[in-house]
């Protein structure tokens, strides 16, 4: 008899050997997070696999529908988890654009310091996870302690740690307090070095490098076509990055490489990351030295909750208090799109207000969603410990693939 | 007289057993502080001081933990498959000299349990039975991730046992025997007419290829791909729990221990030491100098297998079997030519 998978496809090659089905997750440990993919194997070669999409849904974009502006913050932490405050401020920024509010340079400036921060800890967690799925556990605990002071700088300015809901709309809650600039500064001056121990951990390893080239390649002609962006993109080659194709938050005061892959290999996707932590470095620099003096949050009324002391003093700022925490403001009618460049990708939010107090309706283009389409066409012909590295090396997060 | 050689070498075995078995046990405490050290950690430090007792309480956790068959399984085998690891495992240990001769009154009592002649053979037969435990508990789990654990892990040792069979042949042309103890005996002290007496001198490439073998045959990073938990889930092992599990856990320090003695016996002079006839000491001492000689330099072989567990990662399937067949094979062959060559050419 023969049988058949559940996606149809005959199981027995043309010289009668069967093909091995293996479910792939959905809860396995190098998955991260809840995937399930149905491989077709021969032997330890994939011939075919079926990514299943929707496993964990969870449907912000429609829980969004039913929130005030402000509260869909948190729903974004819950996108990426490995870099909440991308995706924060790119929502915050996207009200802000509805709104039309200027920012003040300082915020911008401090937006730019947390967003590469974030970035930096999202490339780590991703290259570290590629050396652990390795079999290469050191590199991933050296570096996580670097991860563990971002986050900690997290803390300070937030509360928060993983889903931090950092900032406002409008700017941030607090100033860098002189804790966050003494964490900052000690991280700026150790982490290179530390960074660079752990790169050469990984990159003069010749098993590890012999593990990641040439697995799991996409062209850029493919690569465009699935409409990848971020570091998957530029590893195919394509030089194209949100920061300087259009540019927000001051991202054009600042000197920064992107770095490119020629590929688009894991190796590629890997160095790429590793490039860009150390442009990042470089972005934070340049921003924490001319940091502009002024407010660290922009004249947004609508958003902004007035200083607590104005609240019970003023009868206007007690009733913009009101109306924020109570989310009765009102917003003006349109149809938004704004991307910032997320950790993995282009992180888009498109957004119609019909001038009601929530949105109308919200859509998040997350990076992830795509990747893990061109997953099966990557890991076709693979072997099953290359679909894993290809796996890490595209960094698919579960939260932001299923939204 | 023929009772107190039977008793002399009860003792014998009893010994070397339960050290065996205390040193596999804390093989993985020092597993995981040596990982805790390479990682910037602190590691287990909970369980008595500097977390001492932490391998009884795994072995306490082992035995009460809940004993799950998979219903699918093939039963027998299931429960057979660890079994044969862990007998397997600890069977080498016979034939391994742990040091000299003891004078106990007017007797010279031999610490080694059994000096086969053909000792070296018989370690290799028993090895290459440890991959049945591995292959039997794999199949039997009925579980694709443990199927392929064992598919991986089969081909991978008979791939390995082939060099490492190969890289030997050049070591006993040189000894003429395969009697561990006569091995060790002929490398006796440090430095002898003219040159080195330690195999590992004299043959540094075959032991190389013998020290690679010898971490694929224990299924070690950079070879544990039986057992790949970022690939297979457990491996080989996924669908064991309890005291099964800890069986095949053990049976992988048990061999790591055998094959550092192993190693040592063969290359690094077992319980010889340098200067050991200088000393001016009585034969009892310079033997039981020579246990904890030997011991030192097996333990330095443990931390050197973790050391590189903790550091590189693991190979691909096709990776590992082209240095197994295309690097290792070969270089071993060659490594007998010239072996023989080099004998010739001392001959005329």
């Amino acid at each position: 008899m023969q049988e058949q998978s559940i996606f149809g496809e005959e199981h027995v090659m043309q010289d009668e050997r069967q093909l091995n089905t293996l479910n792939l997750g959905p809860t396995h440990p190098s998955t991260h997070g809840v995937f399930q993919n149905v491989l077709q194997m021969d032997g330890e070669i994939i011939v075919s696999s079926e990514p299943t999409i929707g496993y964990i849904h969870r449907a912000f974009e429609k829980l969004a529908e039913r929130r005030p502006y402000y509260q869909v913050t948190p729903i974004t932490d819950r996108l990426n988890y490995c870099s909440s405050p991308i995706n924060n401020i790119g929502w915050h920024m996207t009200v802000e654009k509805l709104l039309q509010v200027e920012t003040p340079k300082r915020v911008d400036y401090m937006r730019v310091i947390i967003m590469e921060l974030a970035r930096i800890a999202d490339h780590l967690v991703c290259n570290m996870v590629l050396g652990v799925d390795s079999g290469a556990l050191t590199g991933f605990t050296y570096m996580f302690q670097e991860r563990e002071r971002i986050y900690d700088m997290y803390e300070e300015l937030c509360g928060a740690r993983l889903t931090t809901n950092i900032g406002r709309i409008g700017g941030f809650e607090r100033d860098f307090t002189p804790g966050f600039r003494k964490k900052l500064e000690e991280f700026l001056a150790g982490f290179p070095k530390r960074f660079d121990e752990f790169d050469r951990l990984l990159t003069r390893n010749r098993i590890f490098m012999d593990r990641i080239k040439g697995v799991g390649p996409i062209s850029a002609e493919r690569a465009i076509s699935y409409s990848f962006a971020g570091p998957n993109l530029r590893a195919a080659g394509v030089d194209y990055d949100v920061r300087v194709m259009n540019p927000y938050s001051s991202y054009q005061d600042f000197d920064f490489m992107v770095p490119i892959g020629t590929a688009g290999d894991t190796f590629d996707r890997f160095a790429v990351r590793q490039s860009e932590i150390r442009e990042s470095l470089k972005i934070i620099n340049q921003a924490y030295s001319n940091l502009p003096e002024g407010n660290f949050f922009a004249d947004c009324p609508e958003f902004y909750l007035p200083k607590k002391q104005d609240v019970y003093n003023s009868m206007e700022a007690l009733i913009w208090h009101f109306k924020i925490v109570m989310g009765e403001v009102d917003m003006p009618a349109g149809e938004i799109y704004h991307a910032v460049e997320g950790a993995n990708g282009e992180l888009g939010y498109y957004l119609i207000s019909d001038g009601g107090r929530q949105p109308y309706r919200l859509h998040f283009r997350r990076p992830c969603f795509i990747y893990y389409q061109a997953y099966a066409e990557m890991i076709k012909g693979q072997m099953l410990s290359d679909a894993i590295m290809t796996m890490s090396s595209m960094n698919v997060i579960a939260g932001e693939l299923d939204a | 007289m023929e009772w107190i050689f039977l008793l002399d070498k009860t003792i014998i075995a009893f010994i070397a057993f339960s050290i065996t078995l205390l040193i596999a046990t804390y093989s993985t405490y020092a597993e995981r502080k040596i990982a805790a050290f390479l990682q910037d950690r602190v590691g287990p430090d909970r369980a008595g001081p500097f977390g001492m007792f932490q391998p009884l309480a795994d072995a306490g956790k082992f035995f009460f933990k809940e004993e799950i068959i998979p219903a699918t399984s093939n039963k027998f085998l299931f429960i057979i498959g660890p079994g044969i690891a862990m007998t397997t495992a600890l069977m080498t240990s016979v034939v391994i000299p742990w040091g000299g001769t003891l004078e106990i009154g007017d007797r010279l009592v031999s610490l080694q349990v059994s000096d086969l002649n053909i000792g070296v053979l018989y370690v290799f037969g028993v090895v290459s039975l440890g991959v049945y435990g591995i292959m039997i508990g794999g199949w039997a789990s009925n579980n694709k991730f443990s199927l392929l654990g064992a598919i991986r892990a089969s081909s991978q040792m008979i791939s390995y046992e082939l060099g490492m069979g190969l890289s030997l042949i050049s070591l006993i042309m040189l000894t003429g025997t395969l009697s561990m103890s006569e091995i060790v005996e002929q490398q006796h002290g440090f430095w002898a007419d003219g040159y080195f007496s330690w195999y590992f001198f004299k043959q540094p490439i075959g032991f190389l290829i013998f020290i690679v073998c010898a971490f694929a045959e224990c299924n070690r990073t950079p070879f544990d791909l039986a057992e790949c938990e970022a690939e297979l889930v457990g491996g080989y092992h996924t669908e064991y729990s309890s005291m099964k599990l800890g069986f095949y856990m053990f049976a992988e320090y048990i061999n790591m221990f055998i094959s550092s003695a192993f190693m040592a016996s063969l290359y690094f002079g077992g319980y010889n030491f340098p200067f050991m006839d200088d000393l001016g000491l009585s034969q009892n001492w310079i033997t039981i100098i020579g246990v904890i000689v030997f011991f030192l330099k097996i333990f330095a072989f443990i931390f050197f297998f973790m050391w590189i567990r903790w550091t590189i990662p693991r190979f691909r399937y096709d990776q590992l079997m082209r240095l197994g067949w295309q690097v290792m094979m070969p270089a071993a062959l060659l490594h007998i030519f010239a072996t023989g060559a080099v004998i010739l050419f001392n001959q005329h």
